[in-house]
């Protein structure tokens, strides 16, 4: 799993070629695979969902506790109105229904990372229903619902103990729940990136998938092509990365179509991916699954969301991605490629237009958007950047893109520098400084090279001179070679076009 | 102040050792040794406290002390000993609500009634005895042995509160407070001769008061006279942005108008007061009965008019609070699992499910493990409709008959428990009969209005018979007034006194 933004690396990837535990072939023409998908969103509220403790990542175990949310006796739960106002932004934009009141539950369980022996959820009146999210396939989404929850806290385990930590224990999480509506790995992925861009383009989740704050549960079950009828479901659990996710779901398929294929019937379980075997493999089947007696949660009166509040969330509401890859175009100029790969990240699509703004016109929209989703978004996936806080920064880009726009420096030695930015930091200006790198625009300096390139180069020019064009790159070359790509590209064509030029009409 | 170990004809009041202390007339740390030394020659016997610490106590007062001359105008619990039962948290005190499973647990805040009441110039006299996790009409069911009845030391103090009753009829303190799911406040206080006030639900906070049935549970003042619920509820009363489920408007000033009555000869003219014959069907003791109808007289006397009502889903009332307060409690008590706190079972050889076994099966009691069972069973799927839905169609009609008979009366009146106490023992092996002891107190909490028990006289046995009053959502005022009304005209609450030892 790249860092961010992976959503628009893949974009620019071939995905999911070969990443199937083993052959499929003739598999997909066989069975139609019937997806759907739950994704648990952390939110990125200051506070858990009931208390008030921090909901900080990579602090010391149980150091973001309280008696609230370590379900010491006595204590009640009290929401977190800002994870509400998250909650409805993604409600607004799913396109979903809000409830005026929705109630939260009790879903029992014990284990040792559930302090209260139960979860505080929405069961049965979930605050959210009915939403839809459009894939590049051109499928709608069907979302079945939405709702709040508190997530539990983490068992870890020694040689000789279990240790828990329950610093993420009460943090607020959205469940999003798809109808079976997917109908192959593709869109699932797909689906599950454009949530991701969503989420983060909304400033509610830093949806990172590593660190589990993006989390993502699959059902899947195939059925013979033609038939109507679903087939049993598996569900896949714990999948940490889309190409995971992929992989799981390729292999799940395969895997369903096995049993079938030898006349067997498969069995509805929770399955779990491994991803250095490929596989996936039995976690508990469905008689052991639980009954969590839910019940409406006393402690809490039934949530009401208001249409003020629903109004005031709506008129806070950030830019969505399509409606910003729309603007990306209109603004921009730009392909609808380059504006949907920018704007697949929120932070990739600010830092963009950070160095728009830091160019200030000295170079072309469209030269910014090629070197971000090159030259920036190689490196950023290589070497795995966070894109909120690159090393090179959007500052520095642009420095570099305003010398290549000013033509202090050529393409081809912006490049170097940027390399050489990004291996040794610096400046654009430090470094062309530092290595004489400024671009010789002197049409006499210039002139004095171009002769003599021409001057050792009699047979290629008698070849050129009896109709073989490609040479002007040969000369160009050579130009270049000699100057250490220092000229300007404009003035070496034009001066060998003319001196080219003389030659001809002189022979 | 004198430090005699036999109960004096009259102890002194919350509101006059408040009233005394703020006029200088007493030191806060001179009331604090009076009942230290009154509760060390005494809890034993009667088994009320699970923790009292004098040293603790002695701190306590002279840190009010120290606050008192700046600040006398915010204490109106200057100096008062209070009990608070053990179900309730006190930061840096055990906390065990009478079950082994947290016997070595030290709560690490404090209850919102605690710092209001802290905050009122209160001092905390130890915790007191208490059936297991609010369990009980008796007391019996404490995991630290059962109370004993001041009256009569054979008898049950009834419960869950027991502790904290006994310890008022018994002057360790003028004040306790209780909690109250299904009459575990008004039961004991009538049980023991004394006052006992169940709030509004949301009236007054939950918030560290360790839960039993979250949506039935409220904590209230017991004290000896009217006056002092009064004062202390109007410290517990109010908003609690910790408590969900608390009223915005629950502040009151009931004491206020107490003060007011004080100077007149109170009477209960205007009032309208219900009587709803469901409370005076079979299995009223026709000793009680005897007593309350007497009572009831006392009233009319008083210049009320007495109507009859109907309650006709009270019936019910029994049946939906064991399914309702046990599914609440079955998860509510599933934190106690040896985890993270409390009693955990020694054998380090078990696997995680078998540690939640024995943990469970070995520190809770048997009526706890009952009541979980019940209450999981009701939630269970497949059952939920049968049992947890249709109880909670029951209440919302028991609730509804309530609203209906409060268009027609200002209060209605019932006894507060079909016996007086009973003989520790009697009833241990009869579930059903002890269920039965909460008939006239558990309807009001499930309608979630409040009530009151005053003592009303005395039965056959010579032993304390409870007079409830209820009034509708929010109506604690009139309530308040009204019991001050009876108490002042019968001046039952000190008439006579329990003779211990």
């Amino acid at each position: 799993m790249s860092m961010p933004p992976s959503g628009t690396a893949s974009v620019t990837q071939k995905s999911g070629s070969a990443s199937g535990a083993k052959s499929g072939d003739g598999v997909l023409d066989r069975y139609e695979p019937v997806i759907g998908l739950e994704v648990h969103c952390q939110l990125k509220t200051k506070t858990k969902l009931f208390c008030s403790c921090s909901t900080k990542f990579g602090v010391l175990p149980n150091h973001n506790t309280c008696p609230i949310c370590l379900g010491h006796p006595g204590v009640l739960p009290v929401l977190n109105k800002e994870a509400v106002d998250y909650a409805i932004r993604l409600a607004l934009a799913l396109d979903a229904e809000i409830h005026e009141t929705s109630v939260f539950a009790r879903k029992q369980y014990f284990y040792p990372d559930l302090p209260k022996g139960y979860q505080i959820t929405q069961y049965d009146l979930p605050y959210c229903t009915d939403g839809k999210l459009k894939l590049s396939s051109g499928t709608v989404v069907r979302i079945m619902r939405i709702h709040m929850e508190e997530d539990a806290g983490k068992n870890v385990h020694g040689e000789a103990s279990s240790y828990v930590d329950l610093n993420r224990a009460g943090i607020p999480l959205l469940e999003i729940v798809t109808h079976a509506d997917l109908r192959n790995p593709e869109d699932a992925a797909d689906y599950l990136k454009r949530l991701r861009s969503l989420v983060r383009h909304l400033d509610i989740c830093d949806g990172n998938l590593e660190e589990g704050s993006f989390r993502c549960d699959v059902n899947i079950s195939i059925r013979k092509r033609g038939v109507e009828k679903f087939g049993t479901r598996c569900e896949i659990k714990n999948l940490n990365s889309f190409k995971n996710i992929e992989r799981a779901i390729r292999y799940e398929i395969i895997r369903q179509a096995d049993i079938l294929d030898h006349g067997g019937t498969v069995t509805q379980q929770t399955m779990q991916f491994d991803a250095a075997s490929g596989k996936t493999s039995a976690m508990r089947s469905k008689e052991e699954s639980h009954d969590y007696r839910y019940f409406p949660e006393p402690d809490l009166r039934p949530l009401k969301i208001t249409k003020t509040r629903i109004d005031a969330v709506r008129e806070g509401l950030a830019e969505l991605p399509e409606a910003m890859a729309k603007r990306f175009q209109a603004q921009f100029g730009l392909s609808e490629y380059d504006a949907t790969v920018l704007t697949a990240d929120r932070d990739f699509a600010h830092f963009f237009e950070a160095v728009v703004r830091r160019v200030n016109g000295s170079v072309s929209h469209k030269i910014v958007a090629n070197w971000v989703t090159s030259e920036f978004l190689r490196e950023l996936n290589v070497r795995e950047w966070d894109v909120a806080n690159p090393p090179v920064t959007a500052d520095m880009l642009g420095e570099l893109l305003e010398l290549l726009g000013r033509e202090v420096v050529s393409g081809r030695i912006a490049k170097t520098i940027f390399e050489e930015m990004v291996e040794k930091g610096g400046t654009a200006g430090s470094i062309v400084q530092r290595d004489g790198l400024t671009q010789i625009s002197d049409v006499g300096a210039i002139r004095a090279v171009v002769s003599q390139v021409l001057s050792e180069s009699t047979t290629q020019i008698e070849q050129y001179l009896l109709g073989k064009d490609k040479l002007f790159g040969f000369f160009v070359g050579q130009v270049m070679k000699k100057c250490e790509g220092k000229m300007n590209p404009g003035l070496v064509n034009d001066t060998l076009k003319e001196m080219l030029n003389a030659r001809r009409a002189g022979g | 102040m004198s430090s005699e170990t036999s109960l004096t004809p009259w102890s002194p009041t919350a509101a006059g050792i408040a009233h005394d202390v703020r006029a200088g007339n007493i030191a806060i740390t001179d009331v604090a040794e009076h009942y230290i030394k009154r509760t060390e020659t005494l809890h034993k016997g009667l088994n009320t406290h699970l923790q009292f610490d004098g040293n603790d106590v002695r701190r306590q007062a002279k840190a009010q002390q120290a606050r008192l001359k700046s600040e006398s105008a915010t204490m109106p619990l200057a100096g008062v000993p209070i009990v608070v039962k053990d179900n309730i948290c006190v930061s840096g005190v055990r906390t065990t609500c009478a079950s082994k499973i947290l016997e070595n647990y030290t709560a690490t805040y404090d209850a919102t009634v605690i710092n209001r009441l802290r905050a009122a110039g209160a001092v905390f006299f130890g915790k007191a005895n208490c059936d297991e996790f609010a369990m009980g009409s008796s007391n019996e069911n404490s995991a630290y042995g059962p109370v004993k009845n001041p009256w009569d030391l054979a008898r049950v103090p009834g419960g869950s509160s027991g502790g904290s009753a006994a310890a008022v009829a018994a002057d360790l303190a003028p004040v306790a407070l209780g909690s109250d799911t299904g009459g575990s406040i008004r039961q004991p206080a009538a049980f023991c001769g004394i006052v006992g006030l169940k709030t509004t639900y949301g009236r007054v906070s939950r918030y560290g008061l360790v839960a039993f049935g979250s949506s039935l549970d409220q904590i209230g003042p017991m004290t000896r006279t009217v006056e002092d619920s009064a004062l202390v509820f109007d410290v517990l009363a109010g908003f609690d942005p910790h408590d969900s489920t608390s009223l915005a408007n629950g502040a009151a000033e009931s004491s206020k108008l107490i003060a007011k009555m004080q100077s007149g000869k109170p009477d209960l003219k205007g009032m309208r007061v219900g009587i709803a014959k469901e409370f005076f069907e079979e299995g009223l003791d026709a000793s009680t009965a005897k007593v309350v109808e007497a009572a009831i007289d006392e009233i009319k006397k008083l210049g009320a008019s007495i109507k009859t009502v109907s309650l006709p889903h009270i019936k019910y009332s029994v049946a939906t609070y064991y399914i309702l307060a046990t599914a609440e409690a079955s998860a509510n008590l599933a934190r106690f699992d040896g985890i993270r706190y409390g009693y955990r079972a020694k054998d380090k050889s078990l696997s995680l499910k078998d540690l939640y076994r024995t943990t469970r099966a070995e520190g809770f009691g048997r009526e706890v493990k009952q009541r979980i069972m019940l209450g999981t069973f009701a939630l269970s799927s497949g059952y939920y409709d049968a049992y947890y839905a249709k109880a909670n169609r029951a209440r919302a009609m028991i609730a509804e008959d309530y609203r209906k008979a409060f268009s027609e009366v200002d209060l209605l009146v019932s006894p507060t428990a079909p016996t007086s106490a009973f003989k520790i023992g009697e009833k241990s092996n009869d579930p059903l009969a002890m269920y039965l002891s909460d008939i006239c107190t558990i309807p009001v909490n499930l309608a979630g209005i409040p009530a009151i028990s005053i003592p009303c006289g005395f039965d056959g046995a010579g032993l304390p018979v409870g007079l409830q009053l209820m009034a509708p959502l929010m109506g604690e005022e009139k309530l308040l007034t009204g019991a001050y009304a009876y108490e002042h005209a019968t001046q039952w609450h000190r008439q006579r006194h329990p003779k211990i030892g």
